[in-house]
């Protein structure tokens, strides 16, 4: 251990290149995550948000806001299942809005909820024709103070305050109560229809201790099948286009993962195999095949590990430097570390290919050598 | 003292350094079976420096690597100052070599990115792990080898000769009780390789560690207690 630790002491020029590979790699790997949180947080952030168990549809509108209805009726019948402890309604119009000083054509898209249970980071409903702007909208003048009007028929809209980090289907959301919204949908779209009490969805908060996937089936047998409820996060992925995106992604994340896996597997062969003489040297001395495996995975972690700190530092850095709403690239803690865990893994997991070759050199090769 | 207690007293250090009784070593090459040692039985005492002295191909390196516990033999027992080696498993062979013997071998093999003074703790590291005491150990070593001022210095950095010796050193750090040098003097002329003689000779001597040392070189004979001799596998004392 001690001998390979000196190794990456006293030549680090032999494992430049792989480190440099390997951070390369590791960069990608951080970029390709940041890229998809990025997709992800700008289609779902704001579903992903809301406090609460279950979310509620319509059973015909295929988990999808824009074709879903929920009347007061059904409302009171899931609010009597049993393990439900709070239900709140939502529904969000997707529309473009003018800005005060703005051309009339430069126009801010917007995704205008109403909503009763405050999700994180949202407080509770405003007042009348007042909303919580999400601040990815400021860049097109949307701010605290400033009244914009929503959609063709022009609702004024003022916005009272900022929230961060919610969009939903890319576009920066508007959080205001259930009446404003309910008014703003059925001036602009009146296909809507929209009725009094109604809601797209709803938020369900199950018991503490209740389960919350029995509570979202007796939901739906008591509304006759009327309703399909799903968990936060199946509706998160039942959102168009997120379980393509997170598969694309993952699959590209799990391919540069390989790609790792053969980098080290590649260049620990090959330096096992230039060491031979010298692992013979050692058995014969009275080194196991253990402890020379052992400075091999030693060699091989601290050079991901380097490598790893390299491609953090670099997808950091591109995190600060890409102007926001250009890239929509997020970099979470979360992902470096799940990136660091995987090349952890590659590291080890390739030197494995190592060990067959270390155990097979025979200490007997050492001595008399050069006949 | 009387005569008894004198016996008492060098029952001990008497114990042979080594017994090799009836080995023979077969190696197989696909069907072809090569007999490179037959019916080898010799004794080595706890002090005594022997040559093994034959030519090319005729067994010596095998002898050397099954006495230092790197083979095991086809038939026939080996013990090493009194411990039977016969029938151990690779990782027993393993310990056994990290404490008992000491290797000096053809090529010097030293790690070429570590001083001299690190390939003599080397040998601490894979075994007894004593720290300071291997420090001191080696520096005592490099001195007595005359490496006291080259002990900072890397293989490459270092002649032939003072190679072989730091290679003598890194084969006493354990405090073996039997070295084998195989043609330790086959890479060096033959001034250097006198002195690299008699510099084994003194240091075993002083030791009171039993060597055997493997040549196909008649003038090393000189500097050794007594000479076997093996010929196609076959030893004759
Ligand atoms: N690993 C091996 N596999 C097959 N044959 C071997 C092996 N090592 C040595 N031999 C054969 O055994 C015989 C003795 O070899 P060796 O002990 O190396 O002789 P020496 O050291 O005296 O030159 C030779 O015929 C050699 O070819
Ligand atoms: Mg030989």
């Amino acid at each position: 251990m001690r001998i390979a630790w000196l190794e990456l002491r006293r030549r680090p020029s032999r494992f430049v290149t792989a480190t440099a590979i390997l951070a390369l790699l590791a960069t990608l790997l951080m970029l390709l995550g940041g890229l998809l949180d990025g997709l992800l947080s700008g289609s779902t952030s704001a579903v992903a948000a809301q406090r609460g168990d279950l979310l509620v549809f319509s059973s015909t509108a295929e988990k999808s806001f824009v074709r879903s209805r929920i009347p007061p009726v059904q409302r009171a019948t899931v609010a009597q299942v049993p393990g439900v402890a709070e239900v709140g309604g939502i529904g969000v119009a997707q529309l473009a809005a003018r800005v005060p000083g703005k051309g009339p054509r430069d126009l801010a898209d917007v995704a205008l909820f109403g909503y009763e249970l405050a999700p994180k980071g949202v407080p509770s409903p405003p007042g009348p024709g007042e909303a919580y702007a999400d601040s990815s909208l400021e860049r097109k003048g949307v701010r605290t103070g400033v009244t914009i009007e929503v959609g063709p028929a022009r609702t004024p809209v003022k916005i009272v305050g900022t929230v961060n980090g919610l969009s939903y289907s890319d576009q920066g959301t508007l959080w205001s109560s259930a009446d404003t919204w309910r008014m703003t949908i059925n001036a602009n779209l009146p296909e809507a229809g929209v009725g009094p009490g109604v809601f797209q969805a709803l938020v369900v908060r199950v018991d503490p201790g209740a389960d919350a996937t029995a509570v979202a089936g007796r939901i739906d047998r008591a509304t006759g099948g009327a309703t399909e409820s799903l968990t936060v996060s199946n509706a998160v992925d039942a959102i168009p286009g997120v379980s393509q995106q997170r598969s694309t992604f993952n699959q590209i994340i799990g391919v540069t993962v390989v790609i790792a896996v053969v980098v080290v597997a590649l260049f620990f062969a090959l330096l096992t195999v230039e060491r031979t003489v010298l692992y013979g040297v050692l058995k014969a001395l009275g080194a196991t095949s253990g402890t020379l495996f052992g400075g091999v995975v030693l060699q091989g972690v601290v050079v991901t590990a380097i490598a790893t700190a390299v491609g953090a530092g670099i997808a950091l850095l591109l995190a600060a430097v890409i102007p926001p709403g250009t890239i929509p690239y997020t970099l979470l803690a979360s992902r470096v570390l799940s990136s660091s865990l995987f090349l952890l893994f590659a590291a080890i997991f390739g030197c494995v290919f190592s060990l067959r070759r270390v155990l097979r050199i025979d200490p007997a090769s050492a001595i008399g050598g050069g006949q | 003292m009387t005569t008894v207690g004198q016996e008492q007293e060098q029952e001990q250090p008497t114990r042979p350094a080594l017994e090799m009784v009836g080995v023979r070593k077969v190696y197989k090459m696909g069907d072809e079976e090569v007999v490179a040692l037959d019916h080898a039985t010799l004794m080595i005492g706890a002090d005594e420096v022997v040559a093994l002295l034959g030519p090319s191909g005729s067994g010596k390196t095998t002898l050397c690597s099954i006495a230092g516990g790197l083979l095991a033999p086809t038939a026939g027992s080996v013990v090493v100052g009194g411990q039977d080696i016969t029938g151990y498993n690779a990782k027993r062979l393993a310990k056994f070599r990290q404490e008992t013997v000491g290797f000096v071998f053809q090529s010097v093999n030293l790690v070429p990115f570590l001083t001299a003074r690190e390939n003599l703790l080397v040998v601490d590291q894979l075994g007894r792990r004593t720290g300071k005491a291997a420090r001191d150990r080696a520096d005592q070593l490099l001195e007595e080898l005359g490496l006291a001022d080259r002990r900072d210095n890397l293989p490459s950095q270092l002649s032939g000769g003072q190679r072989q010796r730091v290679a003598i050193g890194r084969s006493l750090m354990n405090e073996p009780l039997l070295v084998l040098f195989d043609e330790p003097t086959s890479a060096l002329d033959t001034e250097l390789g006198e002195q690299v003689m008699e510099l084994i000779r003194t240091e075993m001597k002083s030791r009171g560690t039993a060597a055997v040392v493997v040549t196909h070189d008649e003038r090393i004979v000189h500097y050794t207690d007594r000479t076997m001799h093996i010929v196609d596998g076959v030893l004759h004392a």
